[in-house]
């Protein structure tokens, strides 16, 4: 049941979802609901089946059962490059960027498969400024620091000005500032896209989340606010007791 | 390796050595160099084939020469049948460029791996060669042409377009032949700039990464297969025309392990380097022929080895990359031999 404190469309959403990898149930029974322009953190322990999950919305995994809906139409095994097409950014939790490539090239592929020529030129030089990648930006993406090529991945979701975004540990391996300037940019974007972001880092999610959805062995655990899920017992036994 | 968004302006550089060279050549070499030129013209079209799909598109196409094989019988049966040279031409484009899309299409969207593409195009030019190899009998024709087994047909000169009467000379066909290598060889450079050319390298670096942007991949590596066949084809035509005759022997391994090293020696990710590459290991091989101490195999191997151990980047790459460093001499080289270090991981 769609709860009512929200009167947005539903964006995303997940009827039964699961996956199996043979005796493994890495994603269960998952129904969830995604708001226009909402900004929600998935967050459980390691393995719990947050990528798993994040997979089937994206086409990277058929699931095994349960369907997933993402505006008005069904995507369940949807190829990537049709999630993608239908105006989703999507960033993967191992870096997916074009290393034998420079900066420029990297975003100008995002950016042109959107816009004609010319527009794409600009929406390079913009995001460029954005993220503030003009000092490497005609260095080869392979030669750079683990935390420069999350950016650069970053880059290419926002090059392509998506309506809904999806982030898979933007932060993980980031130094301190960097991880603030993520959690700024995350906000940013949600002014004009909704998105679903899986962390793990607690500090990153205060800075950054509304609602958050806990995952436990493949099932959502509960669903609120930061501030109720940290005095939950239940959350704070599965994954809050040794973190935070 | 290089990418694809390199600008145009090396290339017309090339082409315009190339074109000094066309005209230059006839008058200062002999008529037998210039025909056996003519051979290794067309060989340098089928690497440059290779160089765009496999440098370019990161698809290893173990049977490049099945392509071309294809079009030089594409051609000659063509050409007998037509009594002339032009649809012929026509033709062999058209029957490699349609042979890779259908084979492309049912490995590409069967989404078979990498490596099996590799042992699947290798398998069909074995197949070609020993299929051809049994077409001996009288009954084994295709229209008036005899496909004549192992030994081969013989094949009808190049005419001018639509003037069955007349023949090119050798002279002609070897301005025919370089004036093609430098065309497609601009063509390729300007493709790869252009946004398809810049996805294909693209989806070589990462595919899942193309996939996530919205491109669909296979329909990218499907476009540059078929392109890269409809060049081999190309060469395929030069090479009958140069040798006068063509026979099942261009579908044998020999030839096919051939191509991946002149592509290796004059490096991935270049359209030039797999040219030279083609020349230089061409006129090595011709020399060697005239002797009889050293094994030709042999020293194609220890050229092989010695670019894979030591030069693995190829030729071309490990030049631009030298005089980029020259350029930038500070920082740049510790970087670029953390790069090196990185592509022979990668390259194993
Ligand atoms: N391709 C796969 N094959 C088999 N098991 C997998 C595969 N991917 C994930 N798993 C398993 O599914 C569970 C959930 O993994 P994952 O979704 O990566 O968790 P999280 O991202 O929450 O850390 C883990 O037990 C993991 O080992
Ligand atoms: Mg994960």
């Amino acid at each position: 049941m769609k709860p009512a404190r929200d009167k947005r469309p539903v964006i995303v959403e997940t009827q039964n979802l699961a996956m199996h990898f043979g005796g493994v149930r890495a994603v269960d029974q998952v129904d969830f609901t995604l708001f226009d322009k909402e900004l929600r953190c998935l967050i459980g322990p390691n393995g719990a089946g947050k990528s798993t999950f994040f997979k089937c919305l994206t086409g990277q995994l058929v699931p095994s059962a349960g369907k997933v809906i993402i505006r008005d139409g069904e995507t369940t095994g949807f190829e990537p490059h049709e999630i993608a097409s239908l105006g989703v950014g999507i960033k993967t939790q191992v870096p997916n960027v074009f290393d034998g490539l420079t900066v420029d090239e990297n975003i100008w592929l995002s950016a042109r498969r959107w816009h004609a020529a010319k527009r794409a030129r600009a929406v390079v030089a913009e995001t460029i400024e954005r993220l503030q990648l003009g000092d490497i930006r005609r260095e080869m993406v392979g030669r750079l620091a683990h935390g420069q090529r999350q950016w650069v991945e970053l880059g290419m979701v926002v090059a392509a000005e998506p309506w809904l975004v999806l982030l898979d540990e933007p932060a993980a391996g980031m130094t301190h500032d960097e991880t603030a300037r993520t959690a700024d940019l995350i906000k940013e974007i949600n002014t004009q896209a909704a998105l679903i972001v899986v962390e793990h880092d607690m500090q990153f999610i205060r800075m950054i989340s509304k609602q958050v959805t806990v995952f436990h062995e493949g099932r959502v655990l509960m669903e609120d606010t930061m501030d109720a899920i940290s005095k939950d017992k239940r959350a704070r036994e599965v994954y809050l007791g040794n973190r935070a | 390796m290089t990418g694809g968004n390199t600008g145009m302006r090396p290339v017309l550089i090339f082409a315009l050595i190339g074109t000094v060279f066309m005209f230059g050549a006839p008058y200062v070499l002999q008529l037998f160099t210039i025909i056996n030129l003519t051979t290794a013209i067309a060989l340098a079209v089928l690497a440059l084939s290779l160089a765009l799909v496999w440098g370019f598109g990161g698809i290893l196409c173990f049977g490049q020469v099945a392509f071309f094989g294809l079009g030089a019988y594409a051609y000659t049966m063509g050409a007998i049948n037509f009594g002339g040279s032009t649809w012929a031409i026509l033709v062999a484009i058209l029957v490699s460029s349609a042979f890779a899309a259908i084979l492309g299409y049912f490995v590409f969207f069967g989404r078979v791996s990498d490596v099996y593409l590799g042992v699947i195009t290798l398998t069909v030019t074995l197949i070609f060669f020993s299929l051809i190899r049994r077409t001996s009998g009288p009954e084994f024709k295709i229209g008036i042409a005899q496909i004549g087994g192992f030994n081969g047909v013989t094949s009808p000169p190049l005419n001018l377009p639509w003037d069955t009467s007349s023949f090119l000379f050798p002279e002609q066909v070897f301005y025919v032949a370089m004036a093609a290598l430098i065309l497609c060889y601009v063509f390729c450079g300007w493709l790869m700039n252009t946004h398809f050319g810049r996805v294909c390298v693209g989806i070589r670096e990462n595919e899942l990464r193309a996939e996530l942007l919205g491109y669909d991949s296979r329909l990218y590596k499907l476009g540059i297969f078929t392109i890269s066949a409809g060049i081999a084809a190309i060469g395929g035509v030069l090479f009958c025309n140069g040798v006068g005759r063509i026979t099942p022997d261009v579908f044998n391994l020999y030839n096919a392990a051939l191509t991946i090293i002149w592509v290796i020696v004059g490096g991935r990710g270049t359209l030039i380097g797999p040219i030279a590459a083609t020349f230089g290991l061409f006129y090595l091989t011709s020399a060697l022929g005239g002797q009889s101490t050293l094994n030709n195999n042999l020293v194609l191997g220890v050229i092989l080895i010695f670019f894979v151990l030591l030069v693995p980047k190829g030729v071309a790459p490990t030049i631009t990359d030298w005089v980029a460093r020259r350029r930038r001499p500070r920082k740049a080289s510790r970087r670029a031999r953390r790069t090196m270090r990185r592509d022979e991981g990668s390259n194993a």
